[in-house]
């Protein structure tokens, strides 16, 4: 224990900020910055300043109740249920600042779709799953909708496994499936983002693997930002990471880099005890 | 019964005192139906269904009761059940359970419950009756039965509202689904057991109630030719044929067995129904 890195040796990096050495020239679709969270007083997160990078695999790593969910939230603003929750900081979406309280929800919703930890379809048909959002975001017609039903079940590889069986519950499904099914209905509104809480947390290893297949397809087309606990998955899938750890029960970013600087040439050593199984 | 070798007196004690107290209430129940029928039975035949009363309800039927029943019943939950499930959504998703008014709301809904029904029979004809001038009448009636049973409503939709996990409401907002659609099409849906529940509830609560009606919608027993004309109801009329007419209970008894098995049918029709929900649109 004696040789751990305690808080005290917790130097917080990137209080501004900036992107990757490596990463100049990429291009970032959200950029959150001095981003800090209180609920009813209580500071969950702290001055967060992280560059989501375009059509990359984003993973936040770190101990549980570093406020890395919440940090997701807050992206797309659910934090909005939580009673006396605060916001402080900028969250830029496509250049646009969402927490400006004129800022479109339902828009930024569509633009930036999330995933549960736990697969949560809507406890009715197959169909229905995917009526109910597109309806609301204008697609009347059924031909439409079967259309964009069924091209979102396929790129999620779920197609051959329902098509028979859309009207049927999408509770009968199994938890892999339920989850890309929340991917696929997530897909239909032509997000530009998605963003993943522990997506296969919730999952046996097989589903699992079939979920992280699934997000190294996906990132050709949408940024992606996985939050997770399971390091060998995000040594599998990140192209770039972000670690938290909390000081005082207050979640800081402690380092922000390419996938593979993390994981193998850390500058903190809070963040190399973490990657190599130490403390966490 | 083969006791383990190392039992716990006082566990078996246990287990056979729940026993008998389960044993009990089914004896109460079967003597209950047994009363019933066995006195009600031979009185009780399609003509009696079908025929007004005679002779103060001696002999002749229960047909103008029957359509007083139906007439309050269905207008009580007509103008209950809308408030009902729109008070239910104010209190499971617009309030937090803590809320000052939602209290003050639950609060008062609680009170209305415990309300005597004695005492909502006398607000009704003040209130109904006089103030509102409408009278001895079939909608005096269903208004007065709509405020007895719409706590019944509200708590139990409220609940199963509540019971929802959170999760769907955060999942609907994160696709951009606004809280009209999120409610009507998500929440509503997944509350639909609980709404049977609720109505199962309170229909039983509205067949069973006299003192509320010998004011407000009366008692005579001639067929109700509207809704503003007065009527008896089957509940009433058990009422009146087992203290006031001597010679009566025959009658009184056939009528309980009618009214008891009308709460069987609509119970279980409710629930078909709210299955029924589930199959043609698959939820």
């Amino acid at each position: 224990m004696n040789n751990l890195p305690t808080i005290s040796h917790l130097q917080i990096v990137p209080d501004e900020y900036r992107k990757a050495p490596n990463a100049q020239d990429v291009a970032t679709l959200i950029e959150i910055k001095n981003l800090s969270l209180n609920i009813d007083q209580q500071a969950i997160f702290s001055n967060i300043s992280i560059p989501i990078y375009s059509k990359h695999i984003n993973v936040l790593i770190g101990p549980s109740g570093c406020g890395k969910s919440s940090l997701l939230n807050a992206i797309i603003r659910l934090t909005d249920f939580t009673k006396d929750a605060h916001l402080q900081g900028e969250i830029l979406v496509a250049n646009k600042n969402i927490l400006n309280p004129n800022c479109n929800l339902i828009e930024l919703r569509k633009k930036v779709a999330m995933i549960f930890q736990k697969p949560t379809p809507f406890p009715m048909s197959i169909y229905k799953n995917f009526e109910i959002p597109l309806k609301e975001h204008g697609v009347k017609n059924k031909i439409d909708i079967a259309a964009k039903m069924q091209s979102a079940l396929k790129s999620v590889g779920l197609w051959k496994e329902v098509k028979d069986r859309l009207n049927k519950n999408a509770l009968s499904l199994s938890g892999g499936q339920q989850q890309r099914l929340c991917i696929a209905r997530a897909l239909t509104l032509a997000p530009a983002a998605l963003l993943l809480d522990e997506p296969c947390s919730a999952l046996d290893p097989i589903s699992s693997q079939i979920i992280e297949e699934l997000l190294l397809e996906l990132k050709q087309k949408y940024t992606i930002l996985v939050v997770t606990h399971n390091l060998s998955q995000a040594k599998r899938i990140a192209d770039y990471v972000a670690f938290m750890w909390y000081v005082n029960q207050c979640g800081r970013l402690v380092e922000h880099n390419e996938a593979a600087i993390i994981f193998n040439k850390p500058s903190n050593p809070l963040t190399s005890a973490y990657v190599q199984g130490v403390t966490g | 019964m083969k006791l383990p070798s190392n039992y716990n007196p006082a566990d078996i004690l246990l287990a056979g005192f729940s026993w008998l107290s389960g044993l009990l209430v089914l004896l109460c129940f079967g003597y209950l139906f047994a009363d019933i029928f066995s006195n009600g039975y031979a009185h009780l035949d399609w003509q009696f269904i079908t025929t007004a009363p005679e002779n103060a309800g001696r002999d002749g039927g229960i047909a103008p009761m029957i359509i007083s029943t139906t007439i309050l019943l269905f207008f009580a939950l007509l103008f209950s059940l809308p408030i009902g499930i729109f008070s239910a959504i104010y209190l499971a998703e617009y309030t937090s359970y803590e809320h000052r008014f939602a209290r003050l709301l639950r609060y008062a809904l609680n009170t209305l419950a415990a309300v005597p029904s004695i005492v909502m029979g006398m607000f009704g004809f003040a209130f109904f009756v006089i103030i509102l001038q409408i009278g001895f009448s079939l909608l005096a009636g269903a208004l007065t039965l709509a405020i007895m049973i719409l706590p019944l409503l509200i708590r139990n939709i409220e609940d199963s509202l509540r019971n929802i996990p959170h999760t769907y409401r955060l999942n609907a907002a994160a696709l951009g689904l606004s809280q009209v659609r999120t409610i009507f099409q998500i929440l509503l849906p997944m509350a639909k057991h609980g709404i049977a529940m609720a109505v199962v509830l309170s229909v039983g609560r509205a067949m069973a109630e006299t003192a509320a009606l010998l004011f407000t919608a009366g008692y005579v027993m001639r067929m109700p030719d509207s809704l503003m004309d007065s009527g008896r109801s089957l509940s009433v009329h058990i009422f009146d044929l087992s203290m006031n007419v001597p010679g009566g209970e025959k009658a009184a008894y056939a009528t309980t067995i009618v009214l008891l098995f009308s709460i069987l049918i609509i119970n279980a029709a409710t629930v078909l129904l709210s299955n029924q929900i589930t199959r043609r649109s698959p939820m």
